[in-house]
């Protein structure tokens, strides 16, 4: 049985380069904005897309991410009204993967948040502060589903971790640095043996994150891991031009996805 | 009354506790639990920690009957003095317990998160007298209100970070200082200052303030000749009353944790997660949490800054899951009345936190007294940081808070 995470990487992979994964908030700048946002990344070039259900305590975002969260909640965004926006543009477009804080869900039901995530089209769930160990109950829930729950893996990652995650489905998140999410000047030199890590390992694509920002980062990443996921930088962008939200998230997975396509050329 | 051990392996109190956080802690975590196992079990560590207490904090503390308070409220009423500690309060019990453990493990920078600063001065203080370097995370909105005591942690060569954001306040200080955590992990060790966060830290900050009711235990048996009837301490994050209550948890003890009701439990502007019992996840634990019907985390208030989060240690949603502690909650104008009920009846100004204890046995003097009660109260902290506050609110109210009612003839 493939899921629909499964034949994006293989997708991706069978043009000899990484998925792309650019990830938005929800509600940012508005909810309404949504539906075009999604579209106009899966026309850009986005293999799987992450979208972010803000929480009023995201302890592994960093700034630019909390403040796009903070203006989502003083807009008054709910997460019923999140889940009616993606059930209107699942199915059209490539799988989508929630985001969001352990406590969100916990309050919602895990079983309620997994049926009703499924019923909306989403296909995974990324949660930061919910970590291997902690997730046994969810994950069940998840399966019941047919949603994966993605792994997370860390530079400080012990090896017993990576024999854990060897269950998991969907693919591993490999966090590229110590520390909370945010554009950096460069890729930690420490990106390639964390992937070489997981893939020795774990038979699952390995997608990095946190930090990545520009097409020449995408493609240092895209040379040694499965996908590249890019959020921040994409936030940001959306921030300083909100009104032309859509173009501005068409233009920048263009150009990501250029740079990780002209690898698979060269190559 | 048989309590069941906790937490267990995986650092659960019953249903509660747990280790939330991102992946890249939990080497940490695990990291940090040996070293705690081992250390509370050498001989070495824990002579060192029993001589920093006693000579240079000053244990133990007093533990006395407060005589004209026992008189008027016609209860027999004993007070544990944390108060008379080094740094005012009970906070260095433990501040001094994780950074002895954090120079044990060859960490050499120490964060810890603070509200209105005094566990960001215990930990400064904690540090300074190792020669590690602090980084105290402070919101905004306390950096301003408690400047004084940013002057203290620089002072004591702290470096005081002003966090701006979320509601710039103890929560978001100390998201600010798990974010940090995440990043200098290999090197830096996270004071945290309660029983709350990831375990082990309910269990180890618990084990650290334990020294309170280990203390309390032999001497209510000299001074009372007898156990208490009631323990009361207030609870905010929870480190002082768990203190109190867990050396005390098998014996036949009733104890009373006082959470702050703010403004009043109606007007949503308090801090009583127990009373309001929605279970939650916030700072990596599982317990009971102030939030809004999506999860969104609902901002704490009270008079008394030590009291004002959002959230509670994961060990009293345990002990109030299965009664072994029973909550109660007490509003700003009565922790201001007991604030000087005690000044008068005692010559001692307990910190706004300890009055909370102070002011529910005031409120359940008949009760108590029907019962032929035996209370200890835990004074958790001495009041010399809330004077400045208090005059101000009483100037700007033109008036004083009164004695509580009944109390009139004392007052």
């Amino acid at each position: 049985m493939m899921s629909a995470i499964d034949s994006a990487f293989r997708q991706a992979r069978a043009e000899g380069r990484a998925a792309l994964i650019p990830y938005i908030t929800a509600g940012f700048p508005d909810l309404a904005a949504l539906p075009g946002l999604v579209a106009a990344l899966a026309e850009g070039g986005a293999d799987l897309i992450e979208i972010g259900i803000p929480f009023s305590d995201p302890l592994a975002d960093g700034p630019v991410l909390q403040k796009a969260a903070s203006a989502a909640l003083a807009r008054g965004i709910r997460i019923r009204d999140i889940l009616q926006s993606v059930k209107g543009v699942s199915g059209q477009t490539v799988p989508l993967l929630f985001l969001t804080y352990i406590n969100p869900i916990l309050r919602y039901g895990f079983q309620d948040f997994c049926r009703d995530s499924q019923v909306a089209g989403i296909q995974g769930l990324i949660i930061p502060d919910l970590p291997w160990r902690e997730g046994q109950s969810l994950r069940h829930m998840a399966h019941a589903q047919k949603l994966a729950v993605i792994p997370l893996v860390a530079p400080t990652s012990t090896d017993a971790h990576l024999m854990e995650i060897r269950r998991a489905r969907g693919f591993v998140y490999g966090v590229s640095v110590t520390g909370v999410t945010g554009a950096r000047t460069r890729v930690d030199h420490g990106v390639s043996l964390l992937a070489a890590r997981v893939k020795s390992q774990v038979n699952l694509p390995v997608a990095i994150g946190f930090g990545i920002a520009t097409p020449d980062q995408a493609r240092q990443v895209g040379q040694v891991a499965d996908g590249v996921i890019v959020g921040s930088a994409l936030v940001d962008a959306i921030a300083a031009q909100p009104d032309k939200a859509e173009a501005v998230a068409f233009r920048f997975v263009r150009n990501m996805k250029e740079a990780l396509t002209n690898i698979a050329t060269k190559a | 009354m048989s309590t069941t051990e906790v937490p267990n392996r995986q650092g659960r109190f019953g249903p509660f506790g747990g280790q939330y956080v991102p992946e890249t802690l939990i080497p940490a975590l695990d990291e940090l639990e040996l070293a705690y196992r081992a250390a509370r079990k050498d001989p070495h560590f824990r002579r060192e920690l029993h001589e920093l207490l006693h000579e240079y904090v000053g244990r133990p503390t007093p533990l006395r009957l407060a005589p004209r308070m026992s008189e008027a409220l016609k209860v027999e009423v004993f007070l544990k003095r944390e108060d008379l500690n080094h740094t005012g309060a009970h906070k260095i019990n433990n501040t001094l317990g994780q950074v002895l453990l954090a120079q044990k493990m060859g960490k050499t920078r120490i964060i810890a998160e603070t509200g209105a600063g005094q566990h960001g001065v215990a930990t400064a203080t904690a540090a300074a007298l190792f020669g590690l370097k602090a980084e105290i995370y402070m919101g905004l909105e306390d950096v301003g209100r408690q400047s004084l005591n940013v002057y203290r942690m620089k002072l004591l060569g702290a470096r005081v970070h002003a966090v701006e954001s979320g509601t710039r306040t103890l929560k978001d200080a100390t998201n600010e200082a798990i974010r940090d955590w995440v990043t200098n992990v290999r090197d830096t060790f996270y004071v945290i200052g309660s029983v709350v966060g990831p375990h082990p830290y309910p269990m180890m900050v618990r084990d650290f303030q334990s020294v309170i009711g280990i203390e309390a235990r032999r001497q209510m048996l000299k001074v009372a000749g007898a156990l208490p009837s009631h323990i009361v301490a207030c609870v905010g994050g929870g480190s002082n009353s768990m203190g109190i209550f867990y050396p005390f948890r098998r014996d036949p003890v009733r104890f009373i944790g006082v959470e702050a009701a703010g403004e009043g439990l109606h007007t949503g502007r308090h801090a009583a997660s127990i009373q309001a019992a929605e279970p939650g996840i916030l700072h990596g634990s599982l317990s009971y949490l102030l939030q809004d019907d999506d999860g969104q985390v609902h901002p704490a208030h009270s008079i008394s800054a030590g009291l004002d989060y959002p959230g509670v240690g994961p060990e009293h949603a345990y002990y109030h899951h299965t009664g072994r502690a029973q909550y109660r909650s007490i509003t700003d104008q009565e922790a201001l009345s007991a604030f000087h009920q005690l000044a008068e009846w005692e010559g001692i100004i307990p910190a706004l936190e300890s009055a909370h204890a102070i002011a529910w046995v005031i409120k359940a003097r008949e009760e108590l007294g029907a019962q032929n009660a035996r209370v200890l109260i835990n004074l958790s902290g001495r009041g010399d940081k809330d004077v400045d506050q208090v005059f101000a609110l009483e100037t700007k109210s033109g008036h004083r808070a009164t004695s509580h009612p009944g109390e009139g003839s004392d007052a």
